[in-house]
């Protein structure tokens, strides 16, 4: 059963980024992001991570994808106005992304992951387990990470306000 | 929820990362649209993600999930900041195609 889940969420996952990257109109990238994004919430459920599964929900689909859909809206980007790199240029980014494949494939080949035998189902992921962690042993990262939305936060309305002339 | 068990070999995620990971490196090589690269780079975080989660799921360890979740705080402000850019630029150019964006390149 969950064999069957993860060849179905993996054909889904790669077909959608594959969309991304193919698709003409940026909107229909937008959405299959979307999609991928909600399947690779799915592997984490899979995982065992259902914490992140329902994180990785409330960021991705709730806040970055909103964020992107508004602004292909707001810059009215569609088909027309697309640019396209010249075949010969996609036919090389098509090669080199290949080939870094089939060497990160041969990385994996030469190695041994025998000592990662299959887990009994753990409760390591749940939310009890995660905030703990989060909370005792990686607290001033936590702290520091607000810090860092913060100024993310000023950083985006100094940089989209416009300039006074 | 009751957790699953896992019957899946740990190799197989790695295939399915490294494989999304080249998805995003192609769409970066491939389009012109800036926006466009930015999810091609949302893209490949998410495989390395995967990839954390899979291995902490098979080692029993949680540290491998909070990293997670710090790069996802991390990939949260860095993509508010680039749209914020990319809004910037559309402002002063009138489009978001990398190729005009040429003014630095030696």
């Amino acid at each position: 059963m969950s064999q069957l889940l993860f060849y179905i969420l993996s054909a889904l996952t790669v077909i959608s980024a594959l969309v991304v990257v193919f698709a003409k109109h940026p909107m229909y990238s937008v959405l299959s992001l979307i999609v991928c994004f909600f399947t690779i919430a799915g592997h984490y459920i899979l995982l065992n991570a259902q914490f992140l599964a329902i994180t990785h929900i409330i960021v991705y689909a709730g806040a970055i994808m909103v964020l992107f859909l508004f602004v292909v809206m707001l810059l009215n980007l569609n088909r027309e106005t697309e640019p396209h790199k010249s075949p010969k240029l996609k036919f090389a980014a098509t090669i080199s992304a290949g080939m870094l494949f089939l060497i990160l494939i041969a990385a994996l080949k030469s190695t041994t992951l025998e000592k990662f035998s299959f887990p009994p189902p753990s409760t390591n992921g749940m939310i009890q387990h995660v905030g703990q962690r989060l909370f005792t042993d990686y607290l001033l990262p936590f702290e520091i990470s607000s810090i860092l939305f913060l100024s993310a936060m000023i950083g985006a309305v100094v940089l989209a306000k416009k300039e006074k002339h | 929820m009751e957790p699953v068990e896992q019957i899946v070999p740990l190799n197989w995620y790695i295939v399915l990362c490294t494989f999304l990971f080249c998805i995003g490196v192609m769409g970066v090589l491939f389009r012109r649209n800036a926006i466009i690269i930015l999810m091609c780079i949302e893209i490949m975080l998410n495989s390395v993600n995967l990839l954390l989660v899979s291995f902490s799921a098979y080692t029993g360890n949680s540290d491998g999930q909070v990293f997670v979740f710090f790069t996802m705080v991390v990939a949260a402000a860095e993509v508010a900041v680039g749209l914020a850019l990319m809004m910037s630029i559309y402002r002063n150019i009138g489009s978001t195609d990398i190729d005009v964006l040429n003014k630095l390149k030696w």
